[in-house]
């Protein structure tokens, strides 16, 4: 056994870190905060020049290839850093799935373009009345000669007011069962009948409601088969199961570190020394630690080619909610201080601890609820009978 | 990185599990209480190479890695194993990393079956020392004192005390006088052979109760799928399935992290000490949450002695308390992150 991620994978998280040295700083990470957008013009121009917009695709495809190992070690970095990633990860999530199932002309007309970091690609999945149950999706997608037209609501499509395009999960037949009536769109954002709405969340993120009434979209930007979005949408959605949120206690737990070193008691005594800010620290540091190995063990499962059938979602159910767990914790052992705001010139550490606890709410909702995550380990894992 | 045991520790793995299978059996389990020795299961585990696989070729062990004990360690733990291995195994480790004649003889003799040797987490108190593990069966019982590190022969005035995880526990008079005079191991290197023991029985628990709580998700899955109410298998509850998964979950990250700490005793020595208290302190909750979920999950029949999850539920209690509580070994990992408590 090795629990190394491996000599390539240091050398990439090194080039990471040389990279986010140059090109990341705490202003830019209090851009993101205070603008909510998770996406910065010069940064992503900065990610291109380096080739680093789709580094695990293939060199021949614009990639570096990297394996998941080294995947690992890149998205540790950016994660911690904070990078603006958000809307680079959308862009390639949807272009990974047109790379898999998309016609020619989509990938000639997408693929460079969103390796060039030229268009913001945002996705249109959830809806006031089909979060969790995504395939409950009711926005129609209607055929009128070799278009289509839609009209519906979709809830939480962030980055839509700087989109080219949505990636629009919509209903194209309501006499199938729900799983098998629905279809992929991508559709140009900048046109008549699409209308944004700005939605300010907890975390400091911008999202959207988007609403499209009679919205028109060519029959060439459907994405696979009519009523064979749900193939897609799995494409898409088996990135976001790889997920985890080490990192980000990562970020919690060095930002509380630096608050116990710096900060002392009415004694002067560092509260470092305290024991239940120690006992605080060390359960952090035992989270992070299995948040990793569970994450890890994906991207182990995904280089060796073996099945990940509960690994992925034991994966984002522990780390988001370990993050709000010892999120909560952490707010509390700091103590009144960490009420002070994030960016706010008086708060400890810059105020992390306190966008943590703010942060990790989101994190057991977003790409699949930790009940939808339960479901999946219950029933693919454990071998359980559905629930009714 | 590579998440995969060996072929060589595969062979480990099934041998030892063939054993455990064959002579650590739930009837096994129950008929060695309360005492928690089973003699033919131990015979059996010496015979297979549990204690000379614990020790270097230079005192005439196999030189095992810390990984390799910690792999069969998950078997025991699955299999509740009624046998004093860890203590055995750690203490024949810290003999052979102790210098001097008296430590090698002991040792010798340990590996010859002629005496057992265990360790006292604890420091002696007023009254003596308490709750020695395995001290009802062993024969020698090594102690820090500070520094120093000595050897007290066990002999009858021991008490056996019953414990809520049927372990083979000892509670030991000593008197100034008997420390005293006791045989003297180390002298000055007392407390770092006694941290580096400490951390290899964190390891070796860790791995155990690790193994332990998969086997009690296991059981309560099983039991889930199978047992009807209100016209479905209760396993199709959400309230039911929900609490299973998380078990299983954090049982999945115990083991990876108790494999991790296991490994970094050769591979990584300078994360040695954090990982194996962050080892423990993670798998003895794990094991503490899945056995009490997995328990729950049978309602009544969980609550009673004729249904094997109660031996679980029990042994994940006794088996970490007697080292220290998750929240001590938390407190260990800071200790070994930023020194110890007082010291910047």
């Amino acid at each position: 056994m090795d629990f190394r991620l491996g000599e390539s994978s240091e050398a990439r998280r090194a080039e990471v870190r040389e990279f986010l040295d140059a090109h990341m700083s705490l202003a830019l990470e209090e851009q993101v905060y205070r603008t909510g957008v998770s996406h910065d013009g010069d940064f992503t121009r900065a990610l291109v020049e380096q080739g680093w917009m789709a580094p695990s695709w293939p060199v021949e495809f614009g990639g570096q290839g990297l394996d998941p190992e080294e995947m690992v070690a890149v998205g540790e970095e950016l994660r911690l850093a904070d990078a603006p990633m958000y809307g680079i990860g959308t862009t390639m999530m949807v272009a990974t799935v047109i790379r898999a199932v998309g016609t020619d002309e989509q990938k000639a007309e997408i693929i460079p373009k969103a390796l060039a970091g030229e268009i913001v690609i945002v996705l249109g999945f959830s809806e006031p009345e089909a979060g969790s149950d995504v395939a409950a999706a009711t926005t129609r997608a209607v055929p009128d000669g070799d278009e289509w037209v839609i009209n519906g609501q979709k809830m939480f499509t962030t980055n839509a007011q700087i989109g080219d395009y949505v990636f629009l999960l919509a209903r194209t037949n309501t006499e199938v069962a729900k799983h098998k009536g629905l279809t992929m769109f991508l559709v140009p954002l900048h046109q008549p009948g699409v209308e944004i709405q700005a939605v300010f969340t907890l975390s400091g993120e911008r999202t959207n409601i988007v609403y499209y009434n009679d919205v028109r979209v060519a029959d060439a930007w459907r994405i696979g088969d009519v009523d064979g979005g749900w193939h897609a949408m799995t494409v898409a959605l088996t990135n976001e199961h790889a997920a985890g949120f080490a990192a980000a206690i990562d970020r919690l737990l060095r930002a509380a570190e630096t608050w116990a070193r710096t900060t002392t008691d009415d004694d002067g005594v560092p509260r470092l020394q305290d024991g239940t800010v120690r006992e605080a620290l060390g359960r952090t540091a035992i989270d992070l630690e299995v948040s990793r190995l569970l994450q890890r063990r994906v991207a182990w499962m995904a280089a060796t080619d073996q099945a990940i059938v509960a690994e992925g979602p034991m994966s984002k159910l522990f780390s988001s909610e370990a993050l709000s767990t010892r999120a909560q914790d952490m707010a509390e052992v700091v103590g009144p201080d960490a009420l002070r705001s994030y960016f706010d010139p008086t708060a400890p550490a810059h105020g992390v601890v306190e966008h943590m606890l703010r942060f990790s709410l989101g994190t057991t909702i977003y790409a699949g609820t930790s009940e939808i995550h339960r479901n999946m380990i219950a029933q693919r894992g454990l071998g359980l009978p559905r629930n009714r | 990185m590579d998440l995969r045991p060996s072929d060589e520790q595969l062979q480990l793995i099934d041998a030892f599990g063939a054993l455990y299978a064959k002579e650590s059996t739930a009837e096994r389990v129950r008929e060695a209480e309360p005492l928690g020795f089973d003699p033919r299961l131990w015979s059996q585990l010496v015979e297979l190479g549990a204690l000379a696989m614990a020790v270097d070729e230079a005192h005439g062990g196999w030189g095992a890695t810390l990984l390799d004990l910690e792999l069969v360690a998950e078997e025991h733990g699955r299999a509740l194993g009624p046998a004093p291995l860890f203590e055995a195994q750690v203490a024949c480790r810290l003999l052979a990393r102790t210098d001097g004649a008296a430590a090698a003889d002991l040792l010798a003799a340990a590996l010859a079956g002629a005496r057992l040797p265990t360790v006292s987490p604890r420091a002696p108190a007023s009254g003596g020392l308490a709750l020695v593990p395995a001290g009802a069966v062993a024969t020698d019982v090594i102690v820090r004192l500070d520094d120093r590190l000595i050897v007290l022969p066990l002999g009858d005035d021991r008490t056996v005390p019953e414990n809520v995880g049927s372990q083979p526990l000892a509670d030991v008079p000593v008197d100034p006088a008997r420390l005293a005079g006791a045989t003297v191991l180390a002298e000055r290197s007392g407390a770092e052979l006694f941290d580096r023991a400490l951390d290899d029985w964190l390891v070796l628990t860790a791995g155990a109760l690790a193994g332990m709580a998969e086997r009690a998700v296991r059981i309560g899955v099983d039991y889930a799928a199978e047992r009807e109410a209100f016209d479905q298998k209760i396993g199709a509850f959400q309230a039911v399935g929900h609490r299973l998964a998380d078990v299983a979950t954090a049982s999945a990250g115990a083991t990876l992290l108790a494999r991790e700490a296991a490994w970094a005793d050769d591979e990584e020595p300078g994360r040695r000490a954090e990982l194996a208290a962050m080892a423990f302190s993670f798998a003895a909750e794990a094991a503490r949450d899945a056995t009490a979920v997995a328990l729950h999950v049978h309602g009544g029949y969980g609550f009673m002695l004729e249904y094997d999850i109660q031996l679980y539920y029990r042994r994940a209690r006794g088996w970490t308390n007697v080292l220290m509580s998750p929240s001590a070994a938390a407190r260990r990992v800071a200790d070994r992150r930023y020194g110890p408590e007082g010291a910047s």
